[in-house]
């Protein structure tokens, strides 16, 4: 499977999300936002970071680059797209998924391990994945997702809340929320469920010697899903 | 032409950093301050002489660019 990660000025996951391509079997090409082509790619990763060191708003000048047009192109004629964290801000930007990312209830930059509840896996990304609950990292000032009343009824009236913050045992209450964010959530999809967004880093828990492992689940899942 | 353009959050939605503001204020004694709402000004120099036109595109440039209308408006003065 062909994966391409998109980089732009100020992306600082972009590699880590190359090892854990690479680590579960993609072949994976960096791609840089300059470009105006994409590489033949099963899945297009829009990385975390602090693209255009999140002048204007977070994600809205990345939202703007040459490169993002093929992007547009590419999930809306089906093809799979994932943004973490920076990525998931790029995707509201550019209008792909509803929404915006604001900035964290407590005006604290947040950095610690959640845990996040699978709410749809009848889609490319999480079907079949062996665990509804993982844990993975996050490290975001703004991953307060916010929404119109209206958007977020057709969201949930669409099955489009990827998913939630959560305890250990999967339990989606305020004292799980981390940042403020509406009904705790921390990823959705587009209405076709081939674009995922999301705040938490599963390319961050990849191996026993980082945190935790829960992210190989999610990327060892993905790839099995797109054979 | 000069143009100039502020957005503000819109009523309703949360702004931390202008509670955080207006905590602030009260702390220092100014108790008279019940809300404070932060929002950003852009000048832009937009290369035409005719108002109505440079108007026509600081509006398209906050649609597309300035403010992100989920959350923000906009008012070019």
């Amino acid at each position: 499977m062909n994966s391409s990660v998109i980089i732009f000025p100020g992306s600082n996951c972009d590699r880590d999300m190359d090892v854990a391509l690479k680590k579960f079997g993609f072949k994976n090409k960096m791609v840089w936002h300059d470009d105006d082509k994409l590489p033949k790619s099963d899945l297009i990763v829009l990385p975390g970071g602090f693209s255009y060191g999140d002048y204007l708003r977070c994600g809205s000048i990345a939202g703007k680059s040459k490169i993002i047009q093929s992007v547009i192109d590419f999930a809306n004629s089906g093809g799979l797209v994932l943004g973490i964290c920076n990525g998931f801000q790029i995707l509201t930007e550019t209008g792909l998924l509803k929404g915006v990312l604001q900035q964290n209830k407590n005006i604290e930059f947040i950095c610690k391990n959640v845990f996040v509840k699978i709410n749809n896996s009848e889609n490319k990304f999480f079907e079949n994945i062996d665990k509804d609950v993982l844990e993975l990292h996050i490290a975001h000032n703004e991953g307060n997702y916010f929404c119109s009343e209206g958007e977020l009824k057709s969201l949930e009236d669409n099955n489009q809340i990827a998913a939630y913050y959560c305890g250990s045992d999967g339990k989606v209450d305020d004292k799980s929320n981390p940042n403020g964010a509406t009904k705790n959530i921390a990823g959705i999809f587009n209405e076709k469920k081939n674009i995922l967004g999301m705040m938490p880093h599963p390319e961050r828990m990849i191996d026993q010697s980082l945190s935790g492992e829960d992210g190989s689940i999610f990327f060892e899942n993905l790839l099995r899903n797109l054979k | 032409m000069k143009i100039k353009v502020i957005v503000t959050l819109k009523s309703g939605v949360l702004d931390p950093q202008g509670k955080a503001i207006q905590q602030t204020l009260n702390g220092m004694g100014f108790v008279n301050v019940k809300d404070v709402r932060q929002g950003k000004y852009f000048d832009i120099d937009i290369n035409e002489s005719d108002e109505q036109k440079a108007k026509q595109s600081a509006e398209e440039i906050c649609k597309k660019l300035l403010a992100n209308q989920v959350i923000e408006d906009f008012k070019i003065i």
